[in-house]
Parts: C-alpha cells; structure tokens; sequence
C-alpha cells in the first residue's frame, strides 16, 4: 500500500469524491482524503475548491494531518484569502501550545501565508516566539521575520522585529545566531543601505564563537556575514583568518568554498612578509583540490570559482596543474572549465605537459571540447613564449588532420599567434592556404581573410584570394564581409598597381549593395580615405597593430577585486557583479578587498592584466608627437618673400591648426613603397578613372575633382619633362582642391643647367580669382628653399591652369626628414594658406661636377666600412651597359670605369649631392638577365635608399 | 533561498513540484529542459542555468534531475549540497531513489521537503533528526498505523535538534554494541601509452557504522596520519584535537555516516596496483586488425586484485572482433563499438590475456590505434595509499564495543585510461 494510489483517481467526479471523505467523520478516512489532496498538489493539479474543507480539518490533535493541511494552506491562501482568514484562529491558537514544535510549526506556517490580512495578525505571536523559551521556537521565529519583512517591509520595521532580530545575534544557542545572521542577510540585501548588520568586534566574537557549534547551513550563513565585515587592522584580520581556517576541512563544500572568500579578502590585509600569510597560502590549496574530487555540479561552481582566484593569486595553485587534467567521463560544462584553468596555470615549467594534454584533447569527440583545446593550444603559445614554436607545429599538425572544425579553430587562433609574433611564423601561410576552401565558419573565413589582407605582400596570389571570397560577398556574414573589405583595402595600399579593380569592386559592394550601416560606413571611410589622402589612408589602414596581451580574457582587476569578494555566489559563476544580474538586488553596493595595511603596498594584480586595454593609447602618442613638432614648424613659417627669412608667426596662420599633415599625393604612397614612380603612373590613371566614373552615391564635391583633376594631370604628363635630357617625372596632384578650398597644385621636380626647378600646375578650381600667391617651405633634409618668389604674373582665373617653374637654391635651413626626401610646402594665396607635403626625387641634387677620379674613387670605396654599404636589386630592366651609363649620366650619374668579367659587366660609378656627400656605386648588369645588382656605399647611407630610387626611375623611362 | 524545488524524469516529465516561497510557475522549467535538449549526453546539462527572473540549479542523480529556482544571489554550492542532502534522505527513507519511490512516497517527500527547508533556509537535514520527525516508512509500521489510526510523524521536538551534539540523538539503546569503520580507497589514474603516468590521486574515504548505546565518545588514531594533509571531516570531529595531535575524537551520530574523506595527490607517490599490455594494430588496406591485452599485478602487496572489468571504446572503423580470452567473458557492442571484458580475479602466475582479431569496415582509412582502455578493480584489505588505523578507543561508556576496521582499494569514478601517445617530442 503506498501513496501512488493517491494519483490513481483521475474520474470527473474527483473533486467531488474527494469533498465527500475530507468531510466524513472518520479521521483516518479524512487523513487518507488530505493525502489525497496532497499528492494533487504535487503534480500541479488544481486543488483550489477543496478549500474550506481542508481548512475545516485543521482543528486536529494528530500532527500529522495538521501538518498536511498547513502544507496545503501554504499552497493555496493566496488564492482564497477570505477563506484563510478562518484558519487564523487556529494559528494563534497554536502558538500559544505548549508543545514547542507544534509552536513553531504555527509561527513558521503563518509566515508562508502571504496574505496582508493574516500578516496582519501574525504580528503579536511572532513576537512573543522571538523571546520564547525555547531555542527551537526562536530560531524558527527568527526566519518568520525575513518572511514577513518579504510579504510586508514596513510593517516589520515599525513593529521594531529588526531590533529584535539583531537582539537574537546575542543569542546563547548557535543555531538561533546563525538563522538570526540568515534572515538579516537576505532582509539586508533588499536594503543595502540599511547598515542592518552592524558589524563590530563584538558581534564578530560572537560570530565566531556561534561559527563552531552551529550547522554546516548555519556556518555558510556566518561565514558570509564576516565576509562582509572589515577588520579594523591586521592583527583582527589575522585572528578571524585563524578562526575560521579550521572551516577549510568540513566536508560540506559550501563550507569550505564560504570560508575560502573569507580568507582570500582578508589575506588582502595581511602583511606578505607575514609568516602566517605563506601559512595560509599553502592551507588554501588543499581544500580547492578536494573540491575537484567531488559530483560534476559541485566542481562546475569550484572550478568557476578556482578561476577567479588563481587570477587573483596565482601562487596558490601553480603546483596543482595535473588535477585540472581532464578525466574522459567528465561532462562537458567541467572539460571546458579545466581547460581554461590549465591555460592560466600554463607556465615555462609545465608547459611541455599542458601541450601534451591538449594535444590529446584535440583529437577527442566532443566538438566544442576539441575547439577549445584547439584555442586553449594557441592562448599557450601567447602566454609561453617559449612553447610558441612547438604551439605552432602542434596547430600545423592539426590542421593536417582535415577535421574541417579543427582546422578552422587551427586558422582562427593562428591569426593571433600573428599578432603576438609578427614576423616569426609566417612560413605556415602557404599550408594555411592551402584549407581555403574547407572553410565554412564566418570566424574562421574571417581570421583567413585577415591573415591574407595583413601579409598581402608575401602571398603572391593574394588578390586572387581574395577574389575568390569577393564572389559571394553577399552571402557572407557581417564579420567576414567587414574583414574582406578591411583585407582588400589593405592589399591596395600595398600592391596598388595590380588591386585597383579589386578594390573599387568591393567599396562598390560595400556601399551601395549593402543593407548593412556598419558596412557601409567602413566602405565610405576607406573610399573618402583612399580618394582624398591615400597617405593617411596607408596610416590608418596599415597602422602597425599592438601586439595582444598575454591573456585576452583576464578579469579586469576592479572587477576581479569585487568578485573575490563574492566567492562561492552566483556571481562568481558568472564571473559578472551582482548588481549587474540579480533581479531584486536594488542598487547591491560594490564590494571592495580590504586595503593592505601593512608598508601601503599597493594591491598588486596579475601580471599582464593590464596590457590589453592601455596598449593602443600608448601606441598613438609615438606617432603624434614627431608630427606635432613639425606642425609647429610648419605654422611658423614666414610666408611672405622667401628671401627674407624666418619672421614671427602671424597669427592668422595659427588658426590653420585643422591642416592634414599627413596630407600627401598619390606619388607619395607610391614613393613610400619604393616602387618606381613612373612605373606607377600606367596604374595611376586607372584609379582616377575608377575613382572618376564611381557611382553617384559618391558625393558630387569630392567626386568631381578628384577625377577631373587626374584627368588634367595626365593631359599635362607628357609634355613637362621634355626640355632636359635628365628624366623629370609627370606631374601629380600636390594639393586637392577640396582641401584647398578649391586651388589645385600638381606637381613635379627637375634639374636643368645646374638649377633645381620645381614644376607647379596651379589650378583655380573655386568660383573667385586667385591671386597673391606666395611659397615657402618647411625645413629639409637638403636645405631646399626657393631661390624667387612664386611668379603668377596674372591673377588666376576660375578653372584656369597656369605653369610655374620655381627655382630653388640647397641654401636653406637644414633639418632631417623622414623619408629624406619629404618637403612640406606652404602655399599663400589671396584666400587662405595651404599646405602640403611632397617627395622630390633625390636626383635633382645630383651635381654636374659629380666624376670622381678613378683613384680617389678606389681610394673612397676602400675607405668606407663596410656596414655603410648598401646592395639592392634593380628588377626587369633591359638596357644594355653603355645605354645604362648614358641615360644615368644625363642625371649625372657618373661612370668613371667599366669592368667586363664572365659576361658581367661593372659599371663603377659616383654621384655628388649638393651638400657634398659622395655616393659610390656599383652597377652590374648581365648580359640576358633583366635583373641588376646595384651596390652603394656612402658614408651617409640614409641617402642610399633615395639613391636607388632615382637609379629605378632613371632607368626605367 | 531556494524558492522552489522541481523534479524531472529522464523523459522530461516533471513529476513532482515544491514550493517553499511563492509558487513559481512550472513554465520555467521550460529554460532547463532547452538545455537538456542541446545537451548531448544527459550529465552534460549546465548546473546553473540562467533565466529572465530566475536561476536553476540542477543536479542529476539516479537519472533524475533535481531543479531548484533561486532568485536572489544564493551561494550556487548551497544549493546544489542541499540537493544532494535531499537525494541522500530519499534514499536513505526509501532504499533507492527512483520515480517511482518517490511517487510511492509522494506524502512522506513532500513531509520531509518541508521539514528540510523553510523559507528558503535549512532546517532539519541530519537524518538523524529527520527520522525523529518523520518516521520512515517501513511495510509493519504502515499496518501499524492502518490498524491504530496512529501517524508516522513525531510528536515530539527531536532531542538532537538543539544539543551541541545535533547528530546524535539521546537514548539510544543496542543489545549489541558494535563499530564498524570502512576504509575505502578509489583510485584515479591517466596513464599514457608508453606505460608512465600521467596523473594518480587517491580518494579516500572513512564510512562508519556505530551502533552503540548512549554518548560514547570515540577517538581513532592512525599508524601514519601525516598522510592525511587533505581532509574533509564530519561536523562531529573534534578539528582542534586534529591539529595538535592527529587523532580523530568524536562523538558519533547513531548508524551509518561518513566520519571522513580525504585525497592523497599526486605528489605523494601513488603506485598503480595494476597494468596493462597492450598491442592493437590495423594495416593499411587490410580489413583485419589484431588486437592483444594482458593485464598482470603489481605493487599489491600479495593481495589479490578482484572484479577487474576491462573496457574500451573502439575505433567507429572496427566492425567486429573475434576474441579469444584466457579467463572471463567479454562481449563487444558493434554499435557503441564498446569491448568490455569481464575478467574476474587476476592470477599472478597466469596472467589473463585477451587476443584475436577485429574485422574492420571495407575502405575506411586506418582508424587510431591507441583506444582508451579502461580498467575497473577492487583490492580488499588495502588501502592503496598506505593509511592504516592504529586504534580505536572509547570513553564516556562502560561497555565494551565490539569493533571493526576493512580496508580496500578500488578504481575510481575514473579508471586508468590509456591514452595514446602523449610523449612530446
């Protein structure tokens, strides 16, 4: 005969049925009934009619059934609260009972009624039970409390039950003191400024005192009641630290994890010098890896809250790597969190361990295990750098399994193992290729597209992977599309010449094919980038990146402060403030660790923790500075007749503070990737062109110039250069007009009979005349300066182009740049002052003069260290030796002797700047081969960079 | 507090629900069975489950998941050592903790949850306490009460509640007075392919049962308690007597409880009592592959090793084998593709083998050679760790009690596992 036969009843007339026995005369046919009723309740089934007949039950003296209606009271009186007010009676009769456990089950059912009514008389009983002679009766009225104070807050305070129950702290029976601590907690937590527990010595002694005698439920209570509570100094602090140690070996692991957060936040005010404080570092561990033996559950919330504190205290754990080495049966929620706990313990002494445990790992089943282990491989080469090489063959192997999620995980933590070690371990991009295709998870596709955009100019098919991907732009996920246009934009700026079609492809997808804001956005800010300053855009696209941290996912410390201080809560487990989850916790105050009060040492995080974050301000300044220096230069500028000097600043030019100084020309991004600059101009057009006929979405007033203006530019192009024998460069665009305020500049240098020329095409774009122009310019590394004015003779009318040819003397002031060859130029006119930065090909200092006499050259040559020389490669020229020799010669490069060996010819030769430093180089060429080797040797070998350039130039047009 | 309790069957059907504040609606159980759907293995559902309003806590125990609802920040292990002092109850009250017991039960459970918790806040969790409240049900006592109309509730406030010694109640009286204590030792070890080990740890565990008569006072001294630096002790052990002299003194709750439990790590050295040999090996393109595994002892200090169950997972390649094993039975399931080989005891002058071949799918590449292999034992009187108790005494009685201490050693939750290459270059 057993309770199941209470379910058994499913007729219609049940509830009729069952009305009839609750109120036959027979107690054990009405005992049977309540059952009944009961077991309905159970499964959910609504029991609600029966009301007043079970209420009618109540008035029994067997316990048993008095028990079973109060159960049944509990259920249902806030549905029928009239109905319950007819039990009242009988509950304050029974607190009146003489026996203490009838006593209590009255106050303490009372107090699960919620309904105001009966609340109302709960009021008087309740209070006589908090001073009932029976410790049983109190302890239960202690918690009634917290219920009413739930139902009703006011009314517990102004009938002063708070001060009673703070009263009950003093109690003389544990169990009391501990509910009594139980039910101000969680009355304290919907009040937190309520100072209901008002911690002192006192109280804590007797805390303390209540702490070993009371239960293992009580102790949880009492022990995050003194977690609360902050010593006055550390001698307190070092003596409850002693008391509630013993705590660590109670089998209840609530216990123990309760008396670890109080440890932990008082450790924090322990001296480190203390002996005790290395006592208590060793008495943690112990009980943290007995928490691990025990059910999966309880590891789960041990193991999230281990976390937290090995970031806290690393030392603790350091020696326990091998019990967070993961068991095969353990459920997955535990796998995953040993894992990240192995990573933090990863240090150069376990590492070769930790590596072959994750290696295991990789080839299990779970597929969210294996992707982690995977992570967990990578996070190991970032925190050991040691381990990185192994990390990276061990990934390497990986992918050579062809699991398609492994593989994937594999790529995606690569591309971090990138940003820690630039330039160690890019040798594996060709396997990584290779998985292109396997590739299905936007994380993964991303990572891959990152790795091809950074090192676009290792892989030599890059643009056609990138294609590749371009294909189904659409289809493709927010993360992944964001990734290929930031990749493709990166290619552009590094291989422009060949990506333009690509490139004008994927802003077009971006921006006008795209729903997506974010997207759209980062279309439009790399277009306005490329089309207006493709410099800045090469600064901003190509910035060199912070390495990452160490450890990404580190708490941040105030964050990690506040959850030590909640060790072992729900917080902890989800590694979040409570006021940031908890519903109902209005306003939780933060917790803070206790200030060390020992040498005012400051509290000291874990390594690295901050390095995430503070790297990218750290970053900006370096750059900031050097140009903010030459801003002020800049400003300073004179600009009226170039021959009188540096003058005081007029003021008016301070204001122009808003000018782009990263500002430049498309030669100068071309020019900053040493390529040749001719060779670049077949490419360039084709830009503007792409540029020019863009669609409307394009706003007109940046559209327009730009492309016009290139356009202009390339009409100009051939015809400038023809008058000297020694190459001159096309024409670029100096200055846009946009950006000054509608004057053009293009530009161009040459040398012509010993003079140094700069060729200006000024433009009047605006709707007004222009007139009043002026140059100056800024420092230089050569001492550039113009030798006149800037002769416009007549003013400059709207769309007008006149031609200036400026000359310039070596005579100015000196002050290297970078690159050496970088002129910044003001320009005046009758609006306002432009400025613009230009590189000028070194040649045009090259002087008539320049032929060294043979011995003097081999004097030189031999004279010069070795370090000084500098050997370049000069690719797909096809002149042979004495057709070299003259072209170089017209730019006065001089050969001063030629040397045949093994179908090899040497051309010896010397150039002589303005400033009077000697170059000397070596030209071989071979017969068949389009490749040339060029040595210099200079004893300034900065200039040796400009040098080959001009070599590139010359020889190629 | 714990605000409500639910139970889920394996078929995710709650089948019982307890609330000790404000009812909570069942439909939030809806969060949980979500992830018991994207679960793949039942003992793979998150403990602490997150919803809008409220938090759940789950533990599995005889495939039945014990939700409990939180709402306001609770300590997640409070719950969840509640829970477990729940499913113990029951299974002490009913013998097993099934659905069905529970449903039998349903009035006693649904007593004893009240009983347990009010409010939120534990109240009676010491079965000793329990029982003097709420009588177990037991077939005589149920006739019993049919017949007397008597009930099986307590009318009287338990003495233990409110004594210093809270598990232990008074007047208790036996014709026989004896102690019992159980030193079991589990064995936990990875051990990798080249015969090292990777990780070993002890857990061990002290189980008594006393049933004497009165408040006897019981100290227990052990040959070599330095051993024991890892301890978890039952509230009733004196910790002070423990710190200075290493001895457990304790009055002890009447019957069956767990006096202590401890680890030994791995930095003490642990001796794996046994090992394996083995050689399993596929040929590419053939469809055969052999497979041999000797088991032998070591380290047992001449006593023998017991019930060794051997079992691995095989390759998903291996489509039958075809064994042949010098003692014991073993089957193979072709579709878990799990081999498990019942060996029984193992005899050091012949060690026990299992050999033959495994006949592998037609085409499918050569799968892993080195499956985990899994061995469960049990070693009686020893306790591998080398704990031995020294003496037990008691004070504060006149009798004499009649006492008794085993030892044994088995594999954990975790056997050795083997797994493959694990060397690093």
């Amino acid at each position: 005969m057993t309770d199941s036969k209470y379910f058994t009843t499913t007729k219609k007339g049940e509830i009729f049925e069952l009305k009839a026995e609750l109120n036959s005369d027979k107690k054990e046919k009405k005992k049977e009934a309540v059952k009944k009723v009961i077991a309905s309740m159970t499964v959910g089934k609504d029991v609600s009619a029966l009301f007043p007949d079970v209420v009618n039950c109540m008035q029994t003296d067997n316990l048993e059934l008095k028990k079973l209606v109060y159960l049944y009271l509990m259920n249902y009186a806030k549905s029928q609260p009239d109905m319950a007010i007819m039990a009242v009676n009988t509950f304050v009769k029974d607190c009146e009972d003489p026996n203490p456990l009838i006593r209590a089950l009255a106050v303490r059912t009372m107090g699960c009624i919620r309904v105001d009514k009966i609340t109302e008389y709960l009021c008087e009983p309740l209070r006589k039970c908090l001073k009932d002679e029976d410790p049983y009766v109190r302890k239960t009225a202690a918690v009634c409390v917290a219920k009413l104070h739930d139902i009703n807050a006011q009314l517990v305070e102004d009938q002063g039950f708070l001060d009673t129950l703070k009263d009950l702290i003093s109690d003389s029976n544990p169990m009391v003191v501990a509910n009594a601590v139980a039910a101000l907690s969680e009355i304290a937590e919907s009040h937190p400024n309520s100072n209901l527990l008002d911690l002192n010595p006192q109280t804590i002694n007797k805390l303390l005192t209540a702490l070993n005698e009371c239960t293992e439920w009580g102790q949880i209570f009492i022990l995050d009641c003194l977690a609360n509570y902050t010593p006055r100094d550390d001698r307190e602090s070092q003596s409850i630290c002693e008391r509630v140690t013993p705590r660590l070996s109670h089998a209840n692991s609530a216990v123990v994890l309760s008396a670890v957060k109080v440890l932990m936040k008082f450790m924090e005010m322990l001296p480190k010098d203390l002996d005790y404080y290395g006592t208590l570092l060793k008495k943690l561990a112990p009980p943290l890896v007995t928490l691990l033996s025990a059910e999966p559950e309880l590891q789960y919330v041990a193991l999230r809250n281990i976390n937290l504190i090995v970031q806290k205290r690393p030392e603790i754990l350091k020696h326990e790597m091998k019990v967070f080495f993961v068991k095969y049966n353990d459920p997955i929620y535990v796998k995953l969190e040993k894992l990240d706990i192995m990573i933090r313990l990863a240090s150069q002494a376990n590492i070769a361990q930790v590596l072959a445990e994750l290696k295991e790992y990789a080839t299990e089943v779970d597929v969210d295990f294996v992707r982690k282990a995977v992570r967990a491989i990578g996070r190991c080469a970032i925190k050991v750098e040691q381990s990185a090489e192994r990390c990276v063959s061990t990934l390497l192997d990986l992918i050579q399994t062809k699991v398609n999620y492994v593989v994937q995980e594999a790529i995606v933590v690569i591309k971090d193992i990138f940003r820690k070690y630039p330039n160690k371990y890019e040798s594996v991009i060709a396997t990584l290729c290779e998985n292109l295709d396997s590739l299905d998870e936007p994380e993964a596709r991303a990572a891959m597209i990152w790795i091809v955009g950074e090192y676009a100019e290792r892989i030599d098919n890059a643009d056609e992977l990138l294609e590749s991907f371009l294909e189904g732009f659409h289809d493709e996920s927010t993360q992944v599309q964001l990734q290929l246009l930031t990749a493709i934009v990166k290619l552009f700026l590094k291989k422009p010449t060949e990506t333009q079609e690509l490139v004008q492809q994927v802003l077009s997808l971006a921006t006008q094919d795209s729903d997506n804001p974010d997207l759209r956005d980062r279309g439009y800010i790399y277009w306005r980038l490329l089309s207006t300053d493709p410099v800045a855009a090469k600064e901003v696209v190509l910035a060199e990146k912070p390495l990452i941290s160490e450890e990404t996912d580190l708490i941040e410390p105030t964050l990690l402060d506040e959850l030590i201080c909640h060790i072992g809560s729900l917080a902890s487990v989800y590694h979040k403030p409570p006021s940031a989850f908890v519903e109902g916790s209005r306003g939780v105050q933060h917790k803070r660790l206790p200030p060390r009060s020992g040498s005012g040492e400051s509290t000291e995080s874990p390594e690295g923790a901050h390095s995430g974050g503070a790297a990218i301000p750290e970053a900006v300044p370096a750059v900031i500075p050097s140009q903010g220096d030459l801003l002020g230069d800049l400003l300073n500028l004179d600009l009226g007749p170039p021959t009188t000097g540096v003058a005081p600043a007029p003021t008016s030019a301070m204001q122009m503070g808003a000018m782009d100084l990263l500002g430049g020309g498309l030669d100068s991004l071309m020019g900053d990737d040493s390529e040749p600059l001719g060779g670049d101009i077949g490419g360039s057009p084709a830009i503007g062109a792409g540029f020019g006929g863009t669609p409307a979405v394009m706003p007109a007033s940046l559209n327009a110039p730009v492309g016009g203006g290139l356009g202009d530019l390339f009409d100009l192009g051939g015809g400038v250069g023809t008058t000297t024998s020694a190459y001159v460069a096309p024409k670029t665009v100096w200055l846009l007009a946009m950006k000054a305020k509608g004057l053009e500049i293009a530009g161009t240098f040459s040398r012509r009979g010993g003079v140094i020329h700069m060729e200006l095409s000024l433009t009047n774009k605006a709707m007004s005349v222009m007139t009043d122009f002026a140059i100056q310019f800024n420092r230089n590394s050569f001492g550039l300066a113009p030798a006149g004015p800037l002769q416009v003779l007549t003013p400059l009318s709207p769309n007008q182009t006149t031609e200036v040819s400026l000359p310039l003397s070596t005579v100015g002031p000196v002050m290297k740049m970078e690159p050496l060859n970088n002129l910044q130029v003001a320009v005046k006119n009758n609006i306002d002052v432009f400025y613009f930065s230009c590189l000028y090909p070194i040649s045009i200092l090259f002087v008539e003069d320049g032929k060294m006499e043979r011995q003097v050259f081999l004097a030189t040559w031999k004279d010069i260290p070795n370090e000084n020389e500098a050997q370049f490669h000069i690719k797909d020229c096809h002149l042979n030796s004495d057709a070299a020799s003259s072209k170089l010669q017209s730019s006065n490069i001089f050969t001063i002797a030629k040397r045949t060996v093994d179908n090899q010819d040497m051309l010896y030769q010397s150039i002589k700047l303005t400033n009077g430093i000697w170059v000397l180089a070596e030209l071989r060429l071979q017969a068949g081969n389009s490749n040339y080797t060029l040595s210099l040797k200079c004893r300034a070998p900065e200039v040796s960079q400009c040098v080959l350039q001009c070599y590139e130039t010359v020889l190629k047009n | 507090m714990i605000h409500s309790l639910f139970l889920v069957n394996s078929s995710g059907d709650i089948f019982l629900e307890k609330h000790w504040k404000s009812v909570v609606s069942r439909s939030v159980c809806d969060y949980f069975f979500e992830a018991q759907e994207r679960a793949s293995e039942p003992e793979n559902v998150p403990p602490v489950i997150p919803t809008p309003h409220h938090y759940l806590i789950s533990v599995l125990r005889h495939r039945i998941y014990f939700v409990a609802v939180i709402q306001s920040e609770v300590p997640p292990l409070f719950v969840i050592e509640f829970l477990h002092r729940v499913v113990d109850t029951f299974q002490d009250y009913f013998g097993v903790c099934t659905e069905a017991a529970i449903k039998d039960n349903v009035v006693v459970v649904y007593e004893l949850l009240e009983e347990m918790l009010d409010n939120g806040f534990p109240l009676a969790t010491e079965s000793n306490i329990l029982k003097e409240l709420i009588k177990p049900p037991t077939i005589l006592r149920t006739v019993v009460n049919t017949i007397t109309g008597s009930t099986n509730v307590g009318e009287q406030l338990p003495t233990g509640q409110l004594s210093v010694v809270p598990w232990r109640r008074t007047g208790v009286k036996y014709t026989n007075n004896e102690a019992y204590f159980d030193v079991v030792e589990e064995i936990d070890a990875i051990i990798d392919k080249s015969g090292s080990t990777i990780t070993a740890e002890i857990q061990g565990v002290i189980d008594a049962c006393v049933k004497l008569s009165g408040m006897p006072d019981l100290t227990l001294s052990f040959m070599n308690p330095r051993l024991l630096d890892d301890v978890s002790f039952h509230p009733c052990v004196r910790f002070k007597r423990w710190e200075a002299e290493r001895i457990l003194s304790f009055i002890p709750p009447d019957g069956n409880f767990r006096l202590l439990s401890y680890h030994v790590s791995s930095q003490n050295l642990v001796a794996i009592p046994v090992y394996v040999k083995h050689n399993i090996t596929f040929r590419e393109g053939s469809s055969q592959g052999r497979f041999e595994l000797t088991l032998g002892p070591k380290q047992t200090m001449g006593k023998a090793v017991e019930s060794v169950l051997v079992s691995s997972q095989l390759p998903r390649g291996v489509l039958n084998v075809n064994l042949n094993p010098s003692q014991g039975t073993y089957t193979f399931d072709p579709v878990t593709k799990l081999l498990s080989w019942d060996v029984g005891k193992i005899n050091p002058q012949k060690l026990p083998s299992l050999k033959g071949s495994m006949s592998l799918q037609a085409g499918a590449s050569k799968p892993d050679e080195n499956p985990t292999i899994n061995i469960q034992f049990k070693i009686q009187q020893m306790a591998i760790s080398g704990l031995k108790v020294n003496r037990l005494d008691m004070y504060g009685e006149k009798y004499k009690p009649f006492k008794g201490i085993k030892y044994m050693t088995k594999a954990g939750k975790v056997p050795e596992g083997r797994r493959d290459e694990a060397a690093l270059p």
